[in-house]
């Protein structure tokens, strides 16, 4: 069994396959004409893009919650599901890290693409002013990528030590730097093994407040603002939900597109399929009855702001957008899961490229037809984005395969030294209970 | 010294803001609590805004404080020292002025002049309408308009949220940007309950090489990519001008006053403002939201409009 983890997570590192290169092209490609179209922007100012004095915050800003929301799909995987003592959780953890660590850092990037000055960012570091939550933004996200940089970072330090040591393959000089570099000289003796735990198990406990900060003051940028649809106490856990559930759904993902390419089905089978589209039915229900009570009571008591902005959002300009992702972002994954019959490899993953989808519309949602109905009765004119947001947009969407392929030539795509860790736990069960789960999927 | 000094004035903002409640404090800081003095005193005995059991001010600062906290570190600055600092900076400037706009709706035609002579005054491109007229209805059915420059709140939305301190307020009551530390993030434009901020978008439109340096009070050209608006004019009324916007109204719907001195003016006569507002029933915008704006509003819908 060992071996056999060994092999396979080392495997894409040395030999990923022949259609490595054509996809990792292909995606790069995207990337590349998002960077054009930054360096386009930069030159130009924000006027290229659709915004406007009306709608001001679109695309970007939709970006920057929904990407900031994926990356809390590592923080459930590796915070909540180690503290419960999840053992099924082992062979994603290092996917759903990865992703973590990757579409963090494109969310994170999104704050600087939507600023208008960029020259201008150093006064933040000057000036800061305490009472802004864009300054709360700063130091809460900034905070996170470290913390999630050093949670990715923990695992490697043993793996690294395996790849150099314990491996058969021959890596090229500057591989054997890197990964002796990352090792931090790791024996693998008792002292070491308690440290690393220990430090694990810290990590695991600081990520989940950390997490439920980010998106509350993400929330909150717009929640201290007097606009209708906007100015609600609800909006902090309503987004540290939503992110939770697109990350949950974002690492299901994630994990069968590389089960599939690089064959890992030994390792990542129906369980965790399974049990992860459950972790996503609660979330997306919850997420559901968040955003029922939260148009009900502005939908009742009827302000006279909130009514051209609600009736757009739920019977008119909005509505053919707002209903399908009510259909197509929540019920159908729910049932999808709920059902036993689709509660399998595909119904999941299916489910699960849904809701990621969905939950990019609800957050445009979220922002733009607020600030489409504006102030003193005026309509402003829609906005969709025009290409520059789009390719930007598309662009980020294939970075993070496109990173997580790289990410993975460099680093061994399964935790071989938590999955070791593991198997040996349970072969000392076994042999004291005699029938104890097996690591083994069905 | 320049940029030295710039620091250290906005650094005594940062901290002149969350300052926790003192008495005197009220003394000291006549931009705050002057005007809602004088309001609560001459115009009959409306509630004082700031007179709530916890103000939001003092709420803010509340949590302002405790964002420092969780912060720690950030600023890296003694606290206590700075804020002493800061007071006795602001005790050497006395404010002599509190500007205000008065319009008179009874008088307004909705014809856009005050626009058109702000965009003319600031070059300004025609999306940007930094005094803006919105035709509303009442509760009737009947039309009137509502010319809607920035309201220069007394508690203003958009210098709390403002990341780097590039918008203030300053010791006449007026509420700037800083075009050179406007880092472009509009969420000052986001909490402005009046949507009265404006984002340079493009190139600013081509301006007379005669032109003095862009300041705060008179932004010209702007910066592309940082945020502008409404100035009281500020580089006319500091010098015992009227703003673009009065001198253009042909109705004389548009009076600028100053609350210390208690007059106000359009080009043709000047008048007491504490007695018309009172006796013309003023009102302001949005006040239940307890930003004490600096515009007053008489009733009406142009009924007083001849030629």
């Amino acid at each position: 069994m060992i071996d056999e983890i060994r092999e396979a997570a080392i495997r894409p590192i040395a030999k990923p396959g022949k259609w490595w290169g054509v996809l990792f092209a292909f995606l790069g490609l995207f990337v590349l004409a998002a960077l054009a179209t930054y360096v386009y922007q930069l030159k130009n100012g924000l006027g290229v893009t659709a915004l406007k004095d009306g709608v001001f915050y679109g695309f970007y800003m939709t970006d920057l919650v929904t990407f900031i929301g994926i990356s809390y799909g590592g923080a459930v995987v590796s915070a909540i599901l180690r503290l419960t003592n999840a053992a099924w959780r082992a062979p994603i953890t290092r996917l759903a890290e990865g992703m973590a660590v990757v579409s963090l850092i494109l969310g994170a990037a999104f704050a600087i693409v939507d600023m208008g000055k960029l020259p201008h960012l150093w006064w933040v570091l000057v000036t800061p002013n305490p009472q802004s939550p864009v300054i709360w933004d700063i130091v809460a996200i900034s905070t996170y990528v470290v913390a999630t940089l050093i949670f990715f970072f923990l695992p490697l330090i043993p793996d690294s030590a395996i790849l150099l040591n314990g491996s058969a393959h021959k890596f090229s000089s500057w591989r054997k730097k890197l990964y002796s570099m990352v090792s931090l000289k790791w024996k693998g003796v008792p002292a070491q093994r308690k440290t690393l735990a220990r430090m694990m198990s810290l990590m695991a406990v600081l990520i989940i407040p950390l997490a439920i900060s980010v998106h509350s003051v993400l929330a909150w940028v717009f929640a201290v603002t007097s606009r209708e649809g906007w100015h609600s106490s609800i909006f902090g856990p309503y987004f540290v939900v939503g992110a939770l559930f697109s990350g949950v759904a974002a690492v299901i993902l994630v994990v069968s597109a590389f089960r599939k390419a690089y064959h890992l089905e030994k390792f990542i089978g129906q369980k965790q399929f399974r049990y992860m589209g459950l972790l996503m039915l609660v979330l997306g229900a919850t997420y559901l009855y968040f955003t029922f009570a939260e148009f009900l009571t502005e939908g009742y008591v009827q302000y006279v702001n909130t009514v051209p902005f609600l009736r757009s959002l739920l019977a008119a300009d909005y509505a053919p957008i707002f209903w399908p992702f009510v259909i197509f972002g929540l019920i159908i994954p729910i049932l999808l899961v709920a059902i036993p019959k689709t509660r399998n490899v595909k119904g999941v993953t299916i489910a699960a490229a849904l809701v990621v989808a969905g939950m990019w519309v609800k957050r445009f949602l979220i922002i733009v037809p607020p600030l489409r109905h504006g102030l003193f009765g005026i309509t402003n004119p829609s906005y969709m984005g025009n290409w520059v947001e789009w390719v930007i947009t598309l662009g980020a969407v294939a970075a993070i395969p496109f990173f997580l392929m790289l990410m993975f030539r460099l680093f061994p795509v399964l935790p071989i030294y938590e999955m070791q860790e593991i198997a040996e736990e349970q072969s000392q069960l076994q042999s004291k209970a005699g029938d104890a789960p097996s690591l083994k999927t069905e | 010294m320049g940029i030295l000094a710039d620091i250290q004035r906005h650094v005594f903002v940062v901290f002149i803001t969350y300052k926790l409640p003192t008495t005197s404090r009220r003394n000291v800081c006549k931009d705050c609590y002057r005007d809602r003095r004088i309001v609560s005193q001459k115009m009959e005995n409306k509630k004082e805004p700031g007179k709530l059991s916890i103000s939001r001010r003092q709420f803010m600062r509340g949590a302002g404080a405790l964002a420092l906290a969780g912060a720690a570190g950030l600023a890296g600055l003694n606290q206590k020292s700075k804020i002493v600092l800061a007071e006795d900076d602001l005790k050497m400037e006395s404010a002599d002025h509190q500007w205000v706009l008065v319009f008179d709706l009874r008088y307004c035609d909705g014809c856009k002049q005050c626009t058109v002579a702000c965009q003319e005054e600031h070059y300004l491109p025609k999306e940007a309408e930094w005094i803006k007229v919105y035709e509303m209805e009442g509760p009737l059915g009947q039309k009137y308009f509502l010319p809607k420059p920035c309201q220069q709140c007394a508690n203003a939305p958009c210098v709390r949220v403002c990341p780097v301190v590039a918008t203030y307020k300053t010791k006449d009551g007026v509420t700037l940007v800083d075009q050179q530390k406007c880092i472009g993030c509009r969420m000052c434009m986001a909490a402005c309950p009046y949507d009265s901020r404006y984002f340079n978008w493009n190139d600013y439109p081509p301006v007379p090489s005669t032109l003095a340096k862009p300041t705060p009070e008179f932004p010209v050209p702007g910066v592309k990519g940082t945020v502008g608006k409404c100035e009281f004019c500020l580089h006319f009324m500091r010098f015992g001008k009227l703003p673009a916007c009065v001198t253009a109204c042909t109705m004389r719907a548009v009076f600028a006053g100053d609350l210390i001195s208690d007059i106000f003016a359009n080009p043709d006569e000047s008048k007491k403002i504490s007695t018309f507002l009172k006796e013309n029933e003023a009102y302001r915008l949005k006040e239940e939201l307890n930003t004490g704006p600096r515009v007053y509003y008489i009733a009406g819908h142009g009924e007083r409009y001849t030629y």
